[in-house]
C-alpha cells in the first residue's frame, strides 16, 4: 500500500465508522487553513531540556500514516524548530524547539501552514491521565497476577489429578512460593482500598475480597504446612487476576472519559486584542485583560470580556447566550458580553468586567452549584456492593459458629467458612459492571458519542423525560432562505451585493444563489453599513441590502428575520430566512416519544420561533424567553417531581442546564463550555446519536442488571454448598472461572446494541454536514 | 515424578521471561500509541525506534 493512499479505517465511509474520520478527504489537502491568533500560548510551553522548550498540541485533524510523515518530516524543517512526535491514538503533536530563534506560535503556525489546525492543551493538567502511572500499575500487576495464576493452575491440576503424599507437598509448596509474592503484589489495590474504607468505619467491594485472598493464602499456608489436602492458592491467585481484570477495564473507560472531558474542556488560550496608547495593538492573554483595557473584536470573533462599545458599528449574535436567532444591530455604547460574536465589522469595546466578573463566568459558577446534584449519584456497582458485602460476611460468619456449635474442631471450621468466602468473593460482581462499561463505551464512540462521564451512561438509561433547546440544537443554528422572488435579475444583484458581507443572513443568501447557478452581477463602489445592510451601484442605480426600514420597506413584525433588496426606485423585494430544524430533528423525537420520553422545549429565543419549531418537530410543550436561570429552575422542577431528565443543548445558556440535569447530551457544534458541563457529546451535525446513545444505556443496564442477577443466582446456589463444606479447590476453581466468564461474555453483547436505532437515522437520509462521501 | 524437578523450574524461568518482557515493555512505554505505530510500520524510509520526549524519560 502506497502512503497516498488512506488507510483502511480512515478512509471511513463505511457504514459504523464514526462520520468525523471523513473530513471531505482523508487528510488536509495541504492548503493552509486559517490559524486563529492564539495569545499566552507561553503558558503551555514546558522545559524540555538542553536548553528547549516543548509544546504539546491537540490537532484533531491527525488520523492516518501520511499525516504522521508529513508533521513529522515537515514540522523540524522549520526555522526554529526541533523534532515533533505525533501521538495518532490521541491526536496530539509533541513539538520541540528552540526558544532563542522561534516562538510557541510558530509551532501552530507550520502545522496550520500544512493544513492542520492546532490548538494547546494544558499538559500539566492531563500530565496523569496522559502518563497513566495507574493504568500501567494494574496493568503489571494483572500481569504477574496472570503468570501465577496459570502457573498455579498447572500444578493444581496435577493435585486434582490424583497427586499423593510427598508429591503432593512439592506441588503445593510450588504453589505456596508462586502464590504468595503473587498475591501480595497483586492484591495490593484492593488491600488499599479496603484499608481505606475500614480506617472510615465504612465497608466496600474490596473488603470481602481481601478478606478472601488473606484467608484463602493464609489457611492453604497452614494445611500445607499440616500436608493437609486443602490449598486455595490456584483460587487466590485466579480471583485476583479476574478482579484486576475488572479492574483495568473500569480504569480504562474512566481515561477515555476524563481525557474526553479536558480535551472539550475548554482549555484552549483565548486571546484578545488590546489596543493601548498611540493604536498600539498588542494580543494578550483573556485571563490577562483588566477593566478598562480598549480591546478590538475583529468580525468574525467573540468578545473575550463583558464591556460597552465605544467606537463602530456592527451586528451582533448573541444566541450562545440568549438562546436569541436573530442577529441585533449594535452601535457606540451597546452592552456587549463575552461570548458573544460579532458578525459584520469591527469594534472597539472598552471592558467593564473581566475573567470572573463577567456574565460567562456568572454562567460558570452557575455550572459547578448545579453539579452537586450529579455527586450524590450512587452507582450501580456501589448499590450492588452494598447489598452483597453483609450478607457474604453473615454467611461465613454463621457457617463458622454453625460447625463449632456442631462440635467441628477449630480448624475444619475456619477452612469452611474460608471456603464461603473464597466461592461467594465477587469476581463475576467485580466484572459484571465494569465489562458492561466498556463495551458501551466502545460502542458508543463508534457511533459518534464521546461518553465523558462513566455514571453518564448510567443515569441516561433512567431518564423519562428529554428537555430540547431550540437554537442550534434543535434547529441548524444557522438561516436558510426561505422566501424569494424569482426573477433571476434580483438574484444577480442581491448575490454581488450579499459576498461582500459576513453576516449570515448574506452569507446564506449568497450561498443560495450559488446553489441556483446565478451569476453575481457586476457591482460597484459596495460597502457595508454595520447593523443596516450593504449598499452599492448596479446598472447605474444605487441598490441596497438590509434591514426593511434602511431599504425603504414597511417593518413587518418579524423584521429580524427577512432582509429587503431595493433596486433604484423600484419596491424593495423580501428574502426572508427561518432556522430551519436540523433533518433529523422530528424524528428523533418521535423515537424519544415511541421509547416513553416526554419530550419538551425550553428556549431562550422569542415566543413565535419557539412555537413554530416546537410545532415542526412535534414537541406539545414548549416554553419561550427563558433564561439561563430559569432553564434551570425547570430542571430542578421537574427532578422534584420525581422526573429524571435528559438535557440536550448547546449554547452557553445551557450550560448550567446542562450540568443540572441527570443526563445531558450536547451536539458537536455547542460552546466550548457546554461540551463541558455535559456528560456526553456528539459528533457530526445529527440528532440521531442521542436515540443511539439512550438505547445503549438501557441495553447496558439490561446487561449489567442480568449479571448482577446472575451473580446472585451464582451465590444462591454456592453458599449452601460451601457451608456444608462440599467445596473443594477444584470446585471453587470451576466455578469462579465460569461466573467470571458468563458475566464477560453478556457484556460483550453490548456491541449489538442501538443498531436498530442507527439504521433508523440512517434510512431517513440526513446527510452527514461534515461530508465526505456517504 | 524427579522429572517435576527439572519441568516445573523448567516451565518458570519460561513463563517468567515471557513476563520479564512484557513488564520491560510496559515500562518503555510501548503501548502508550498502539494506532500510531500500527501506521509507522507503513514508512519507508529509516526505521527508528521510539524517542521518547526527553522532558518524560520514565515514558
Amino acid at each position: 500500500m502506497s502512503l497516498a493512499e488512506p488507510l483502511p479505517r480512515a478512509s471511513g465511509a463505511a457504514p459504523g465508522q464514526p462520520e468525523w474520520s471523513t473530513p471531505g478527504a482523508c487528510c488536509p489537502t495541504g492548503a493552509a487553513v486559517g490559524f486563529a491568533r492564539t495569545g499566552g500560548l507561553a503558558r503551555f510551553v514546558s522545559d524540555a531540556g538542553e536548553g528547549l522548550k516543548r509544546l504539546d498540541l491537540l490537532v484533531p485533524g491527525v488520523h492516518c500514516a501520511a499525516c504522521i510523515q508529513r508533521i513529522e518530516e515537515a514540522l523540524p524543517k522549520t526555522p526554529g524548530l526541533r523534532s515533533a512526535r505525533v501521538n495518532l491514538s490521541l491526536r496530539r503533536v509533541s513539538a520541540t524547539y528552540d526558544p532563542a530563534r522561534a516562538e510557541p506560535e510558530d509551532v501552530v503556525e507550520a502545522l496550520s501552514r500544512l493544513g492542520y489546525p492546532a490548538r494547546p492543551f494544558d499538559a500539566r493538567a492531563m500530565h496523569d491521565a496522559e502518563r497513566d502511572g495507574e493504568g500501567r500499575d494494574l496493568l503489571a500487576r494483572l500481569a504477574v497476577a496472570g503468570f501465577a495464576a496459570m502457573n498455579v493452575m498447572l500444578l493444581s491440576v496435577a493435585v486434582w489429578s490424583g497427586a499423593t503424599d510427598a508429591t503432593r507437598d512439592l506441588l503445593h509448596w510450588v504453589s505456596a512460593l508462586i502464590a504468595l509474592p503473587a498475591t501480595a503484589f497483586a492484591g495490593v489495590p484492593f488491600f488499599r482500598s479496603a484499608l481505606g474504607v475500614l480506617r472510615h468505619g465504612h465497608v466496600n467491594m474490596d473488603v470481602p475480597i481481601s478478606l478472601a485472598l488473606i484467608l484463602a493464602v493464609g489457611v492453604s499456608l497452614f494445611e500445607v504446612t499440616e500436608s493437609g489436602t486443602h490449598a486455595y492458592f490456584d483460587a487466590a491467585v485466579s480471583l485476583c487476576f479476574f478482579l484486576l481484570l475488572g479492574r483495568v477495564l473500569d480504569h480504562g473507560a474512566r481515561r477515555h472519559a476524563r481525557l474526553a472531558a479536558a480535551e472539550l474542556g475548554g482549555l484552549q488560550a483565548h486571546s484578545a486584542t488590546v489596543v493601548g496608547e498611540g493604536g498600539l495593538r498588542r494580543v494578550v492573554a483573556v485571563e490577562d485583560l483588566r477593566p478598562g483595557d480598549r480591546i478590538e473584536v475583529a468580525a468574525g470573533e467573540r468578545a473575550p470580556a463583558d464591556g460597552r462599545v465605544i467606537e463602530g458599528a456592527s451586528d451582533l449574535d448573541r444566541s450562545m447566550i440568549t438562546g436569541e436567532s436573530r442577529p441585533e444591530p449594535a452601535a457606540i455604547g451597546a452592552e456587549i458580553h463575552a461570548g458573544v460574536l460579532n458578525l459584520s465589522a469591527p469594534l472597539l469595546v472598552e471592558a467593564t468586567a473581566t475573567g470572573d466578573d463577567t456574565a460567562l463566568a456568572g454562567i460558570a459558577r452557575m455550572i459547578q452549584a448545579a453539579e452537586g446534584a450529579r455527586t450524590r449519584y450512587v452507582d450501580w456497582a456501589l448499590r450492588a456492593a452494598k447489598l452483597y458485602v453483609p450478607i457474604v460476611h453473615l454467611a461465613a460468619a454463621v457457617t463458622f459458629a454453625g460447625w463449632l456449635l456442631a462440635g467441628l474442631d477449630l480448624r475444619d471450621a475456619v477452612l469452611i467458612a474460608a471456603a464461603v468466602l473464597i466461592i461467594t468473593c465477587p469476581c463475576a460482581l467485580g466484572l459484571a459492571a465494569p465489562a458492561v462499561h466498556a463495551a458501551a463505551g466502545g460502542r458508543l464512540f463508534r457511533a459518534g458519542i464521546f461518553l465523558k462521564d462513566g455514571a453518564a451512561l448510567e443515569r441516561l438509561a433512567d431518564v423519562d423525560v428529554a428537555v430540547f433547546d431550540k437554537t442550534g440544537t434543535l434547529t441548524t443554528g444557522e438561516p436558510t432562505l426561505v422566501e424569494a422572488p424569482e426573477a433571476p435579475a434580483l438574484w444577480s444583484a442581491a448575490r454581488a451585493l450579499a459576498q461582500v458581507s459576513r453576516h449570515p443572513f448574506s452569507k446564506a443568501l449568497a450561498a443560495a444563489a450559488e446553489a441556483r447557478g446565478l451569476p453575481a452581477a457586476p457591482a460597484t463602489a459596495l460597502k457595508e453599513v454595520p447593523g443596516c445592510g450593504v449598499e452599492g451601484e448596479i446598472d447605474g442605480r444605487p441598490a441596497r441590502l438590509g434591514r426593511a426600514d434602511w431599504c425603504g420597506a414597511e417593518a413587518a413584525a418579524d423584521a429580524g428575520s427577512a432582509v429587503w433588496l431595493r433596486l433604484g426606485d423600484e419596491a424593495p423585494v423580501r428574502f426572508g430566512f427561518e432556522d430551519p430544524l436540523r433533518p433529523d430533528a422530528a424524528a428523533t423525537v418521535a423515537a424519544l416519544q415511541a421509547r416513553g420520553l416526554e419530550v419538551r422545549l425550553i428556549s431562550g429565543d422569542a415566543e413565535a420561533a419557539v412555537a413554530r419549531a416546537a410545532a415542526e418537530a412535534g414537541i406539545a410543550r414548549w416554553r419561550a424567553g427563558a433564561t439561563p436561570a430559569d432553564k434551570v429552575a425547570a430542571l430542578e422542577a421537574l427532578a422534584a417531581e420525581g422526573r429524571t431528565v435528559l438535557m440536550v443543548g448547546d449554547g452557553i445558556n445551557d450550560a448550567p442546564a446542562l450540568a443540572a440535569a441527570a443526563a445531558s447530551i450536547s451536539p458537536a457544534s455547542a460552546a466550548d463550555v457546554s461540551r463541558a458541563a455535559a456528560g456526553m457529546a456528539l459528533a457530526g451535525s445529527r440528532l440521531n446519536p442521542v436515540v443511539v446513545a439512550l438505547d445503549v444505556a438501557r441495553a447496558a443496564k439490561a446487561r449489567v442488571f442480568e449479571n448482577f442477577a446472575f451473580a446472585a443466582l451464582y451465590n444462591a446456589c454456592a453458599v449452601p454448598l460451601a457451608a456444608f463444606g462440599f467445596v473443594t479447590p477444584l470446585i471453587a476453581a470451576l466455578a469462579m472461572s465460569g461466573s467470571s466468564i458468563v458475566v464477560t461474555l453478556n457484556a460483550l453483547r453490548m456491541r449489538r446494541a442501538g443498531r436498530a436505532a442507527e439504521a433508523a437515522g440512517e434510512a431517513l437520509g440526513a446527510p452527514p454536514a461534515t461530508g465526505g462521501p456517504a | 515424578m524427579t522429572i517435576l524437578l527439572a519441568t516445573i523450574p523448567a516451565s518458570l524461568v519460561l513463563g517468567g521471561l515471557g513476563l520479564a518482557a512484557f513488564l520491560w515493555s510496559l515500562r518503555r512505554g510501548q503501548y502508550r500509541d498502539l494506532e500510531g505505530d500500527a501506521a509507522r510500520i507503513l514508512f519507508q524510509d529509516e526505521d527508528r525506534p521510539r524517542a521518547d520526549p526527553p522532558a518524560d524519560p520514565k515514558g
